[in-house]
């Protein structure tokens, strides 16, 4: 990689790592670690849809997630249906056609992304868009940890829990989108999980879980970026593994 | 007769008529009638499965239910859930749960120590608020969501009482506290009750649910085998405990 489209990787990786790892904490403690995975594939025939017409295909991903999460919304507000086999069942098909019409040459980044063909253009919207992301997530913070300790006392005290879900989903559509640039469809689900998990190994209160979870996230997105561009590997899979790396450590430091 | 002459100068805070709550067809209660006044305990008793964490659910109206719910205009109502969706590891501490609804040391203090739990600001955030949420005993559970619901000077408790996890030692002491703030403060309770003891003792008037109102008065009138045996099924027999008061 270039000097100048490696910083801007870098840059950009920071951005989403960091709004990456902080939206995780929330999705950790609300125990969406497997929904949460699962959705991700979702983006895959939206990218391809975006590839295959000429648009920019976070755009498709980000439709392609929306349309899913409010489907998902919905199934768990009006019925009583299981949202985890419905989860199973949506997700791999929508994984299938996505892998059946994402052109063949643009299929192995659609899959494990690659932040090294990041323009500048695509950089400063990729920025812009995080830190809308994370002054969101810091908005509706509380009332949803809240609202996940016990839904009626949430209400008890005037928190509209559907509303606020509802927006906690939009913003995972939008980080989601976002990261596949990094990671890819396939591994998006484990740039917001395992910061969190491994920031929920050592924090004391809420506020150092929130901040660790972040930070992670930050450091695997910068410290994979270069590091693969040191080793020549593609980007996606050594960011992960670098959080990973996070993971493990912080069980060393557990406190039981 | 009871109404008039114990409740008829006290303001009524809560009027509910013939409330009826039913999820897809299937009727949880109906026939739900009571009136509260400020300073009154009320206790629900009931079976398992009788509609009493639903009535709660109505009753801040968090559900939807057929019937009449009347609120004075600006009550303000305090609810203490029977319990929390947390474990040991999750990472919320009892100064996190606080700051979610007050930032100010004093207001948490007070609260605090108004539930028993004594000491100035640093004490306690040294021996409790930095502890985790997922961590503390139930009765310690009890008295800070007690804590918590009371931080705004509600004028009513809803209070779900828990069924298991307080030995009951720990559960005499919360009843005693609640008496204590009932009496301080002027709070109406209306509490979820599994132990008839405590309904004796403490509540004002006793509503009696299983499908429906079995039975609404004071316990001393109400709370006979035959209406016991019709709430809980077969023959079952209340001996009444005396306190001496």
């Amino acid at each position: 990689m270039e000097t100048s489209t490696l910083t801007l990787s870098v840059i950009v990786g920071g951005f989403i790592g960091l709004a990456s790892g902080y939206l995780g904490s929330l999705m950790v403690l609300r125990k969406m670690a497997l929904v949460g995975d699962a959705l991700t594939h979702v983006a895959l025939p939206g990218l391809a849809i975006g590839l295959l017409f000429g648009f920019n295909p976070f755009f498709g991903a980000f439709s392609a997630l929306l349309l899913a999460i409010v489907l998902i919304w919905l199934i768990e507000n009006r019925t009583k249906l299981s949202t985890e086999t419905l989860v199973g069942i949506f997700f791999a098909t929508s994984l299938s056609i996505g892998l059946l019409i994402t052109p063949e040459p643009e299929l192995l980044e659609a899959l494990f992304g690659d932040i090294s063909k990041t323009v500048l253009s695509e950089a400063i919207m990729a920025s812009i868009l995080s830190i809308v992301a994370i002054m969101a997530v810091h908005k509706i913070y509380n009332s949803l940890v809240l609202g996940t300790m016990s839904n009626d006392l949430a209400s008890s005290v005037g928190i509209r829990t559907k509303k606020i879900d509802f927006i906690f989903l939009l913003i995972v559509a939008l980080i989601v989108a976002l990261g596949i640039k990094i990671v890819g469809s396939l591994l998006m689900g484990s740039l917001v999980i395992i910061p969190a998990a491994a920031a929920k190994n050592l924090a004391r209160n809420l506020s150092s879980y929130a901040g660790l979870s972040a930070l992670f996230g930050l450091a695997s997105a910068i410290g994979g970026i270069y590091l693969s561009s040191l080793l020549n590997f593609s980007p996606g899979p050594i960011v992960v593994l670098s959080s990973a790396a996070i993971f493990f450590i912080s069980l060393i430091f557990k406190k039981s | 007769m009871f109404e008039e002459h114990k409740k008829g100068i006290m303001d009524k805070i809560l009027e509910v008529k013939d409330l009826a709550v039913s999820f897809d067809y299937f009727n949880v209660f109906q026939n739900v009638s009571f009136d509260l006044h400020r300073g009154e305990v009320m206790a629900i008793v009931g079976p398992n499965g009788s509609g009493k964490t639903v009535l709660f659910r109505a009753l801040l109206k968090l559900i939807r239910s057929q019937g009449t719910i009347n609120w004075s205009k600006g009550t303000k109502i305090g609810y203490v859930p029977q319990k929390l969706f947390v474990d040991s590891q999750f990472p919320v501490s009892v100064g996190d749960f606080f700051r979610f609804k007050t930032k100010s040391e004093e207001a948490i203090t007070e609260a605090l120590n108004s539930v028993g739990m004594t000491g100035d600001f640093d004490h306690l955030k040294h021996h409790l608020l930095n502890k985790k949420m997922g961590t503390l005993s139930g009765g310690q559970l009890q008295r800070v969501l007690i804590a918590w619901s009371i931080i705004n000077k509600p004028d009513i408790l809803l209070f779900d009482e828990p069924t298991s996890g307080i030995d009951i030692g720990g559960e005499e002491t919360i009843y005693n506290l609640l008496h204590k703030l009932q009496t301080s403060s002027h709070l109406a309770i209306i509490l979820i009750s599994h132990d008839l003891n405590i309904v004796y003792k403490y509540a004002d008037t006793v509503l009696c649910l299983n499908k429906e109102a079995i039975c609404y008065g004071p316990p001393h009138e109400v709370l006979n085998t035959a209406n016991l045996s019709q709430l809980y099924g077969g023959e079952t027999k209340f001996y009444e405990h005396k306190h001496g008061n």
